[in-house]
């Protein structure tokens, strides 16, 4: 548990060592608002919640978490850092866990800062606070998602461009399968069960449910056990790319 | 002890290290040496448990490094090659972090904080981030880190790279210091620093151990152990003298080299020490030569190592 808190802690203040942190944060504020208030019609629509805020998350997680992924494990491969870490009495579960939560909190930090949005629209009128404060845990939750599968993929190469595209290519197919278009596609031919197992697969799906304002065991479960997909692979990868 | 037996390293079809077997004891400081490419590096990444070899097994204090990797690391202090560190974090910061890792807590912890700052002089150098530091102080924060927890077993990879000659000097200071209840590995391709540091000397080359002796012992494979030098003044004839050393009974050979009139009398394989530097000695005496230095050779190491590994060089 020190073990892994040191490395969060270590993780965490080199976020904030550099302006990258400061300048990402930015981007991200500046972009959800701009979406929610100009995309997403928020004063035109009449209606006191934050379904325009939300409905742009996974569009911007989909560029926005990859880049804060990259990172994770590519540079520590670049600089060579990666054989002091790994030669440390820690387990490869320790190291990923403590990366892994370390960019995870720095994206809540992030996501708590659109507080702003949440104040304005109570200012406004009088929304459903508990959707809303769902809706935030959901979208933390796939936020995570998103972590997750950039920081296995950081650790396949030293190259931080590499990580990010592919990243985002994953991430997309992983959004897409949620799509209406999608599922229209496989609903024409495809048997309902099949095309039901496809769109469960989907980011898209349950966050949306969530975001509705129901916390479900079934969406909770499906991001707890995609995240630990993700970091078992995380592992599995780091040992693989060591030995050759 | 640090134990390793039949370490083999292959990368596709190509044998890195090959069935390298060696221990080192507490007391010993064992040097790493051969050319570059030569599997130094590779040998260390396996004995720290960073790179897991293809045969062979490691056992540092009676731990091995595939079954119990976290109690054998626990025993080590490990310098990776070209020291990488966090460049954004700041020594201070960086060696707090090795320090939490390492479990060092409350007084011990500071204690052990100040006393690598202090060996490693890194007091002017605390606060700034490691990115801005010279190659010197950056190798120095490497070296820091390793030994911040005491560790009975000290693996250095080119610990001295990159240093000025004071630094250099420092570092094998230190290292010698803590010597006497340690088992230190270091690598190193220059010489002087063996015969500086070094109980114990290991010549490896294409991944094999060539030689495994004391520095000492390994100089007295040279041609030039025993052997003696001089330079003869302006008023001498170079040749007569050269023609009166090569009678003496001991020797196995002259060299001359006219343009600095220096004479180099070989010892035969056979001799004992100090009988070609009588000889020489009294023949000198005898003709009354006019002699402007004259010095005995231990042997040279760099020749040694030059023959051992002479097929090896690229
Ligand atoms: N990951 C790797 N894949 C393939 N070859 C490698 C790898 N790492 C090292 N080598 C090769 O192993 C040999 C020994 O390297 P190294 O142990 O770094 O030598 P040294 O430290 O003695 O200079 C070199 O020829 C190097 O190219
Ligand atoms: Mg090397």
């Amino acid at each position: 548990m020190n073990t892994i808190s040191a490395l969060f802690r270590r993780e965490l203040k080199s976020y904030f060592a550099t302006p990258v942190a400061y300048v990402f944060i930015v981007i991200f504020l500046v972009l959800m608002s701009t979406f929610t208030f100009y995309l997403g019609n928020f004063y035109e629509r009449g209606q006191a919640d934050l379904a325009p805020f939300f409905v742009f998350h996974p569009w911007l997680y989909l560029l926005l978490v990859p880049a804060i992924a990259m990172r994770l494990w590519a540079e520590e491969r670049k600089t060579g850092s990666i054989e002091l870490l790994m030669t440390l009495p820690i387990t490869p579960w320790q190291a990923v866990l403590g990366k892994y939560l370390a960019a995870w909190a720095f994206t809540g930090v992030a996501l708590l800062l659109t507080f702003p949005i949440w104040i304005t629209v109570n200012y406004l009128g009088d929304p459903d606070n508990g959707a809303i404060v769902a809706a935030y845990i959901g979208s933390f939750l796939m936020a995570g998602g998103f972590l997750a599968i950039g920081a296995c993929l950081s650790a396949t190469t030293r190259n931080q461009v590499i990580a990010f595209v592919i990243t985002v290519v994953v991430c997309f197919v992983f959004l897409a399968s949620g799509f209406p278009m999608v599922l229209d596609f496989f609903t024409s031919w495809a048997p309902q069960t099949l095309v039901d197992g496809i769109a469960s697969l989907s980011f898209l799906t349950h966050f949306e449910n969530i975001s509705k304002g129901v916390i479900d065991l079934r969406d909770l479960i499906y991001f707890g056990l995609l995240i630990s997909a993700f970091l078992y692979a995380n592992t599995i990868v780091l040992r693989w790319k060591q030995a050759e | 002890m640090l134990k390793i037996e039949n370490l083999t390293k292959r990368y596709g079809s190509h044998t890195v290290v090959d069935d390298l077997s060696f221990c080192c004891a507490p007391g010993e400081v064992l040097g790493f040496l051969g050319p570059n490419g030569a599997g130094k590096s590779t040998t260390m990444k396996m004995v720290t448990g960073f790179v897991p070899p293809t045969v062979g097994r490691i056992s540092i204090c009676g731990h091995d490094i595939d079954q119990a990797p976290l109690e054998a690391r626990r025993c080590i202090g490990y310098l990776p090659e070209g020291a990488p560190c966090y460049p954004e974090m700041t020594p201070r910061s960086f060696l707090e972090f090795v320090a939490d890792i390492r479990h060092l807590t409350g007084t011990d912890r500071n204690t052990r904080l100040d006393s690598v700052i202090e060996a490693l002089h890194l007091a002017p150098v605390l606060n700034q981030s490691i990115d801005t530091l010279s190659k010197g102080f950056k190798r120095r924060v490497g070296l820091a880190q390793a030994i911040i927890h005491d560790p009975e077993v000290l693996i250095l990879d080119e610990p001295t790279d990159g240093l000025d000659p004071n630094q250099k000097h420092e570092v094998r200071e230190l290292i010698r210091s803590m010597a006497t209840n340690k088992m230190i590995v270091l690598s190193t391709h220059i010489l002087e620093e063996v015969e500086a540091v070094c109980t114990r000397a290991i010549i490896i080359a294409n991944g094999s151990i060539l030689a495994d002796d004391t520095p000492e012992q390994l100089a007295r494979r040279s041609r030039y152990h025993n052997a003696v030098r001089l330079s003869v003044g302006a008023n001498e004839n170079l040749d007569q003298a050269q023609a009166a050393l090569a009678q003496l009974v001991s020797i196995d050979g002259v060299e001359v080299d006219p343009s600095s009139r220096t004479i180099t009398v070989l010892a035969g394989a056979q001799t004992r020490d100090g009988e070609t530097w009588q000889e020489v000695f009294d023949l000198i005496s005898r003709q009354n030569w006019d002699i402007t230095s004259l010095q005995l050779e231990t042997g040279q190491l760099d020749q040694v190592f030059r023959e051992i590994t002479g097929g090896s060089h690229a």
